[in-house]
Formats: structure tokens, sequence, C-alpha cells
């Protein structure tokens, strides 16, 4: 019998103890198979388990221990969000469109970790193609948040939260084209990365907003977010906007040092509209690293109020085009008894998309037309640039920009979901950073009245590594990463 | 009422790359449906495009062919619309910034004058698939081979003024693209594709008459004739006090007649936006330098050469310069000896009469380069007439040896030995005293006919082989010493 620790154990403990065969892979492996089994029914978090699978990958990865050729991840079990392709494993993007879609190949993110040796247990629940910030869109039903399960849990990559928070795996994978990363990190209190734009590549990711979508690590702690996105990042052939830099090994830039560390607090996000509590929390983290030797210092982000506007013809407009090739001809959901191509294209659509799907590729389609596109899509193009330029003119003097990750904790469901522009200002804090193409991370900043808030740390392009040493920093002085929800006092 | 014709060509060109635009897969033609498309192709999930630079080279190479300027920054966008044989939705092609921008390209027409046309631009874009409706009862089918297939559109201004030009600047375009190596320019393959745009205006107006498109034409005899066809609907509507509608047009060879296929009104609003998905292209004077140092002698250069360094007439060059391989055949010919005058001379006469009656291209000619300059080599020295050279020709053709083999196994050696001549030029006027005595009595233009009679009557003993420059000599002195 494996003691339930490990389910919340870190990788590096994990590793531990699978170089020194304290425990198998396949023992691990066989524990989360359990845990998803006991906990899913109530969580819904993943939508597909790869029981057999998972455990010829974790026997494959106790060979490759026993011959000392492990590397940190082998042996270490995942889920990965539905909008990753695995090939010859169904990869629905959460939607009635893909219900019956198995992929003949993997996402390079999926191959990459895949060579680093993790065991893949399923697939995670999601806001249908990753639009949504609370994981009601999703056609496989809402997941529930492990802390409270008459709230969300975030999203769009909330199955991906739920399932870390509620210790049904090591890793998981998330997107975050708006904050689909860092909200659900911040609302189930783990700690999410969105990497810099170009940092990993989006080959076989499914498309929602390509010039804003970026995948990235969710985990327990900075620590492990390193390891994994050492293993997720690099130049891929096959993504022309892939970044062709040097990979450092994350994991080994975490010093811990953040003495003399500038961070910067923009004035449009302390301002009177933050939640009193959520500030409260956010700055008692920010104190933290003040105390470690950071610097605190107020900056403006003067044009962050255009965020969600431009981000909501943007992110629309380019969904309107990805989300085109679902028409019913060559793969994916088809209408019954089409009367003619029109009828084929109408109903397929209509009865394959969801509501909130459906939304963002009207409006999106309605962005780009013609006598529109000047006024919507070029002018979101242009306050682009400038709210970019806000982010670069900041960032000469700051190392880090700081913020909280969403607005509130987690609310329950249905709360939002007849008003689609109170649930866009969920992701009020994230959007900016996605337009800019910036890494952002979430990391658990205390609770209040019982539910996880996250502090948001922002760096320059491609320095993943200088947020990640502030979260670790924060993680090395405080216990808020090590926070679990109390699903032990469930009843069965 | 007299009306002018305006017209616009834009030609859907294939690239001649090995692989497709945006994916790996063979762009080979003819392969059996869909085994030439990959997941890129088919629009899957979570595919990406990578460009084929090879397809960017080529499209340099065509800018800098008609002296266009290159666009330094240029930008692939997304043309959407639904279609089922569209995979992703909408086609990666270059509306904001394309890659070839204005140029004007120089149209040799017949009478040797050059037809300047303003090129607009040419722009990279990918090949949608195909729709199948004949294989299937009741229902369609999709091949997505061509999918992705790299084209490059040339958009002309509206230069043309007559089929004739349009036709002229069809074959022009063909023999540069051949050129370049850049396509195959094959249009029964589709390789190059031809829409119409065709307006009348008022002869003298300045104010350009509503425009119809004529799609897809593929053949320089249907452009002729859909020209032909549309000119002629437009002007009679337009004579009977009617207006032309915009509308795009389908051209029916079997009835020789356009077609509405739909009508712009209602026609897709394409939304078009810059493709995310990949980088724009970067060009640098380094890399046009690069491409220009690359490109070979082009067809308007070559004819230019062709009359100053082998002396042909602008006719005879313009004849021989636009099929690369004609052109390069007839280099060979000279380059091996041949004279270049009787070069071009064979080769445009009866080596291509024999070629099209045999459905041969020049480079599978059963009569080599090699073979041809040593036929023009023995006319030259003068052991062949021009009709003996007929039948070596014949001879070559039919692969019954070299030049000198063929005269010895057909005998057909020109008789230029003076004895041999004098005794037949003798017979001949010894069996005729009545004719010898009428052109002693003859005047001098009269005389001249009547040696024709004696030649034909030499030639004929001769069977054909007196050689005639030292028949007339002979004759003309023997029976001058009849008097």
């Amino acid at each position: 019998m494996v003691d339930s620790a490990v389910l919340h154990a870190s990788v590096s403990e994990l590793h531990g103890m699978l170089t020194q065969r304290q425990i198998s892979s396949e023992e691990l492996t066989q524990a989360f198979l359990e845990r998803i089994d006991l906990l899913n029914g109530k969580l819904n978090a993943v939508v597909t388990v790869c029981a057999e699978q998972a455990l010829n990958d974790a026997r494959r990865a106790d060979k490759r221990l026993s011959r000392g050729k492990a590397t940190m991840l082998t042996g270490i079990p995942l889920l990965h969000k539905d909008i990753f392709c695995t090939q010859g494993i169904r990869t629905t993007c959460g939607s009635r469109m893909l219900e019956q879609f198995i992929p003949a190949y993997d996402a390079t993110v999926v191959a990459k970790l895949k060579a680093a040796g993790v065991v893949m247990l399923g697939k995670c629940n999601m806001d249908e193609f990753a639009m949504g910030s609370s994981n009601e869109t999703s056609f496989f039903g809402t997941v529930k948040n492990p802390w409270d399960t008459q709230c969300v849990p975030g999203g769009s990559s909330g199955g991906s939260a739920a399932a870390l928070a509620a210790g049904m795996a090591t890793l998981v994978t998330g997107t975050d084209t708006g904050g689909s990363i860092r909200q659900p990190a911040s609302l189930c209190g783990i700690t999410g990365l969105k990497p810099t734009y170009g940092r990993v590549s989006r080959l076989g990711i499914i498309a929602f907003a390509s010039s804003l979508d970026q995948a990235g690590p969710m985990a327990r702690s900075a620590a492990d977010c390193a390891h994994m996105l050492t293993a997720m990042s690099g130049l891929d052939a096959g993504d022309s906007t892939s970044a062709d830099l040097a990979v450092p090994d994350f994991f080994s830039e975490l010093s811990g040092d953040v003495a003399g560390l500038r961070i910067g607090l923009p004035r449009e996000y302390f301002n009177d509209d933050l939640d009193s509590s959520v500030r409260a929390q956010v700055m008692s983290a920010l104190s933290q690293l003040e105390k470690a030797g950071a610097q605190l210092i107020d900056i403006d982000l003067p044009h962050s109020h255009y965020a969600i506007a431009t981000y909501y013809v943007l992110a629309p407009a380019e969904a309107s085009a990805n989300l085109a090739r679902y028409d019913g001809v060559r793969f994916g959901y088809r209408c019954a008894d089409p009367a003619d191509l029109e009828d084929l294209y109408l109903r397929s659509r209509s009865e394959g998309f969801g509501e909130e799907v459906q939304r963002r590729i009207l409006v999106g389609t309605y962005a780009l037309s013609a006598g529109f596109y000047d006024a919507y899509f070029n002018k979101a193009q242009q306050v682009r640039r400038v709210i970019t330029d806000d982010f670069r003119k900041a960032f000469q003097s700051v190392d880090v920009i700081a913020g909280p990750s969403a607005p509130g904790i987690a609310f329950r469901f249905g709360a939002k979901q007849q008003d689609p522009i109170a649930m866009y200002m969920e992701d009020i804090y994230t959007l900016a950073v996605n337009l800019a193409g910036l890494p952002g991370l979430s990391a658990p900043a205390g609770l209040i009245n019982g539910m996880p808030v996250g502090l948001q740390l922002i760096g320059k392009p491609f320095e993943e590594s200088t947020i990640l040493n502030a979260a670790h920093r924060l993680q090395l002085d405080t216990d808020w990463h090590l926070a679990r929800p109390p699903i032990e006092e469930w009843q069965p | 009422m007299t009306w002018e014709t305006m017209m616009g060509l834009e030609v859907h060109l294939q690239l001649a790359t090995e692989s497709k635009i945006f994916s790996g897969s063979s762009t080979q033609f003819g392969a059996p449906p869909n085994v030439q498309a990959d997941a890129v192709d088919l629009g899957m999930p979570g595919m990406l495009p990578v460009l084929n630079e090879e397809a960017v080279r080529f499209a340099v190479k065509f800018g800098l062919g008609i002296g266009a300027r290159i666009g330094r920054r240029s930008i692939f966008d997304r043309k959407n619309y639904f279609y089922p044989d569209l995979p992703k939705g909408y086609q990666i092609s270059q509306f904001f910034s394309p890659i070839v921008c204005e140029g004007v390209f120089e149209v040799p027409m017949e009478d040797g004058s050059l037809l300047p046309i303003r090129i607009t631009r040419a722009h990279l874009e990918e090949d949608a698939g195909k729709s199948v409706h004949d294989i299937f009862n009741q229902e369609s089918g999709i091949d997505l081979n061509r999918a992705g297939t790299p084209l490059l559109e040339i958009v002309t201004e509206p230069d043309f003024r007559s089929a004739e030009q349009a036709v002229a600047y069809l074959k022009a375009l063909h023999s540069l693209v051949t050129y370049l190596g850049i396509s195959d320019g094959n249009m029964a393959e589709g390789s190059m594709r031809c829409d119409i745009n065709i307006s009348l205006r008022r002869t003298g107006s300045d104010v350009l008459g509503t425009r119809t498109e004529i799609k897809n034409v593929n053949s320089f005899r249907f452009v002729e004739r859909a020209i032909h066809s549309e000119v002629e609907r437009q002007s009679d509507i337009l004579d009977s006090g009617g207006s032309i509608t915009q509308e795009t047009r389908l051209y029916d060879a079997e009835r020789d007649e356009t077609r509405s296929m739909r009508s712009k009104e209602v026609a897709n609003d394409y939304r078009y936006f810059p493709e995310p998905d990949l980088l724009p292209i970067e060009i640098d004077e380094a890399y046009i330098d690069a491409v220009r140092a690359s490109l070979p002698e082009l067809p308007a250069a070559k004819r230019t050469r062709f009359v100053s360094e082998y002396e042909l007439s602008d006719y005879d060059a313009a004849l021989l310069v636009p099929d690369h391989a004609t052109a390069a055949f007839f280099e060979e010919v000279v380059s091996l000896g041949g004279a270049a005058k009787p070069a071009a001379n064979w080769i445009l006469g009866d080596l291509s009469g024999a070629l099209n009656r045999a459905d041969l291209t020049i480079e599978s000619s059963p009569v080599s380069a090699e073979a041809l300059a040593g036929l023009i080599g023995r006319i030259e020295d003068g052991t062949l007439s021009s009709k003996l050279a007929k039948q070596v020709f014949d001879g070559l053709w039919q692969g019954e040896g070299a030049t000198d083999e063929i005269i010895a196994k057909r005998g057909l050696k020109q008789v230029s030995d003076t004895g041999a001549l004098a005794q037949l030029v003798d017979d001949v006027i010894a069996a005729n005293p009545d004719q010898v005595a009428q052109y002693l009595a003859a005047d001098e233009a009269k005389q001249k006919k009547l040696s024709g009679f004696f030649v034909g009557q030499i030639m004929k003993a001769s069977q054909g082989q007196a050689n005639p420059k030292l028949l007339n000599e002979l004759l003309i002195k023997k029976l001058n010493d009849q008097s």
C-alpha cells in the first residue's frame, strides 16, 4: 500500500524515491489511477483515463530507472489538458465537435514530455476550445473546484488545475490564451506558468487564438514547474513562431536569491477596483519577497484598461478562422442527414459547438467583416502594440511586474454564466500579458475564506527564470503552496 | 456605337517545387486521390503551416524576371471562406503585402513590336483541393492532393485591348516561367490558369465600364475564343441599351459561350487578416542579388542576342526563342558547325513540322542536333541540293544513320562532275533541236524562261542529282555555242 503523501509529493521527492527504489513508477501510477477513480466522479476533472497505457509507460520508466538512465521526470505521472493532441488517444478539446476525434499524431509538448519519461495518466477536462474562465462551457460537464465543489475551478485549464490540487497527478499541462493557466491556478491554489510566446511549440495544440496561445506547466511549486518547462521548451521546426533560443535548465536557475530584485506594482492593478481581501493577500506575498531583499516599486501601465476590449476583438477574430475547419466534412461532428452543403455546415457547426464558442466565432467574424476591419481588428492590433510598449517601458525600471492573478476567489457555478462580460472580467489581470507575449505565472498567496488566491508575477520576454525564482523564494519562505483542499473530509 | 475592350488578366501559376508550400507532401500531378495529403494539408486540429523557402525563391525569380519591385517584407493573410475542398476553411494567401510588387512586362507581338503590360502584383498562396462530382452516385468526393500546392497569382492592370494581346501575353509569360524553371506552365494540367476581367467602354471615353470575370480558362485557344464571345455578348447588350451585370462567368468551350457562375453582389466577404501562424517574409538585398545571379538568360535577351550573334531576322529569333528547348537545340546545332540561318530554317520548317505531325517535343526529336548539323554541312559544301537534303532529312528521321551514310545508302550525291554533266547537257540539246532553235531566236528575257525546259530535262535524266548551279552555267554556255 502506497502512502497517500506521494500523491502530493514534489518532483524532486518522487525522483529521489524512484531512483532509490523506495517506490516504482508502476506503484506510483497505480496510486494516481486509484485516486482519479476515487475522486473523478465528484470533480469531473478528467475526461479520458489511459490506465493500461499509463501502466505500460510506468513499467518502461521502471526499466529506465533500473538501468540508471532516468531523467528528473522519468516515471512521474502527468495529466494533459485535452487540447494537446495525443496519438491514438481521443482528444476532445472539451467539445462535442471532437467527441470522437482520435489524432494520428502527438503534439510536440506531448512528444517532448514523453521523451523525458513522464507517464501520461489521461486527459483533463477544459472549457470548450479553451473558451471560458470557469470550466462551465465544456461539453463534458463542469469541473468542480476541490476546495469547494459548489465553486468553479477557473478556466480554461480548470480540469488540469482541479486534478492537480486534488492529487490526481504530480504534474499537469495547461494552455493560456488570456489567462487560462494562471486564473485556474489561482482559484485552485497551485503554481502555473504561461511561458513567453514562442518558448513552447504550439504544434499539435488545438488552436484557439494563434498569436496568443501558449502552453505551460502547472504543478505544486515553482520548482516543479521549472522541471517541466525545461522539458517542454525549445525551437520546433514545425512551428514557425517557436523561438530559436537556447533553453536553460530552469530548475538549476532557481537560486532563491531575490536581493535587489525590482518588482513593479502597476497602479492600474492596485486601484480601487481591486477587492480588498485579494489586495491584502497579494501584498502579504509581496512583503515576503521584500523581506527577502526585493524592492517594491510603483509603476504605470497606462493602457491596461484597453486589454479586455483588445483581447476580445483579436482572440475571437483568430478563433473564427481557426475553428472554420470544423465543418463536418473531413473529421469531427457531422449532423445527421444533411439536406445539402449549406445544411451540413449550418447544423454540424450549430450542433457541434456550444454557446460560448458560437458567440466568439460570431464576434470574430463580425470584427473581420468588410467595413468593420479597420474599426475593430486593425484598431485592436494597434492598441496591442501600445499595450506591449507599456510593458517594454515599465521593464526599463523593474525586473518583474506583480499583481493579482484574478479579481477574486473561486465563484459559484452559474454566478457569471449569464453575463459574458462579468466572466471576461475574470481575466482582467492576465490578458495583457498574452497580448504582449510575456511570461507570467500564478503562485499561491494564501487563502481567503478557505479558498486560494494567487499572486501573478510577469517577466521580461524569455526571462521565465526570473519569475520562477521569485516564486521559488516565496515558496521557500511560506507554505501557501503546500495547502491542500479538504478532500479527506468528504463523505464517501 | 464603337466600343473599346479593356481587359486585365489574373494568372494562377503552379510553382514547380518538389513539396507543397506549407507541408512536406509531394506536389506531383496525377497520383491517386488523397495520397499526397498529410495532416497539414487536411487541416487537422493543431497542425501548423511551415513555409517552403523554395516557393519564396521562385516568386523572387519571377519578380526579378519581369523587373518588378520585390516586397522586402511580405505577409501571409488568411482568406476565409467555406468550401469542402478548402480544408482549413481559409486559404493562406497574401492580400495586404505581396511578395512581388509593381512591374512592367514587355510582351513581344507578332509584328516584332513590344507591348508593355503593367503587372500590378504577384503573390504567393496555396492551391485548394478538388471536388469530384462524377464518381460517386449522389455524393461528392474530395481530393486534397492539390491542396497546398504553391501558386503565384500574377495580376495585371487592365492593359489589354484585344484577344491577340492577351494570348501574346500568356505565351510570353509561359515562355518566361519555363525559362526561369519555376513552373512547367502546363495549362492542360492546370499549372497555369487564367481569369480574364473584361469591360467595354465607349471609344475615346476614359470611364471604365462594368466588368465581368471569366474564371479558369485553361488553353491559349480558349482564352482567345472566350474573349471574343464575351466581348460580343457585352457589346450586344450595350448596343441595345442594356447594362452589364458585374459577375463571374465560366467559358463553355463546347457551346463557345460564357455563362453566369455567380453574382459578385452576393459574393463572399473574405475577411482577410494576417496569418498568425507564419512570420513575415523578410527579403534583403543580398538575397535578391543571389537570386538575380542565378537567373538564366531570359527570352528578351536571347532574342536580341540571336539577331546580333547569329544574324537571324527578328522574325526567326521570335519563333526560336519562346520555347527554351528549341532555342537550346538551335544553339547546339550551330555549335556543332551548322550554319545559323539554315539551322533556323530547318528547325522552324521541316523539323517542327515533323515533330508536330508525330506529336513529339524537340527534346525527344529523332533527328539530333548533331545529325541536323551534319545535314546542313553537306548542303553548304555543295554535296546536297535542297531537294536531296529533304530526302536525307527523311532518312535521318527514319533512323537510317548519319547524313553521309544516308547519302551513300540512298545514292543521293549531287552530280558536280563537269564531264558527266556536260554529257547530260549535250544529250538533251541533241534530242531537242526545235527547242534549241526557239531558244536561239528569242530575246534575253524569253531565253531565261526557255532554259527552264532544258534544266528540267537534264534534272530528270540525272534523277535529280545534278548540281543546279554547275548545270546552269554549262547549259547556257552550250546553248550559246549552238548559234
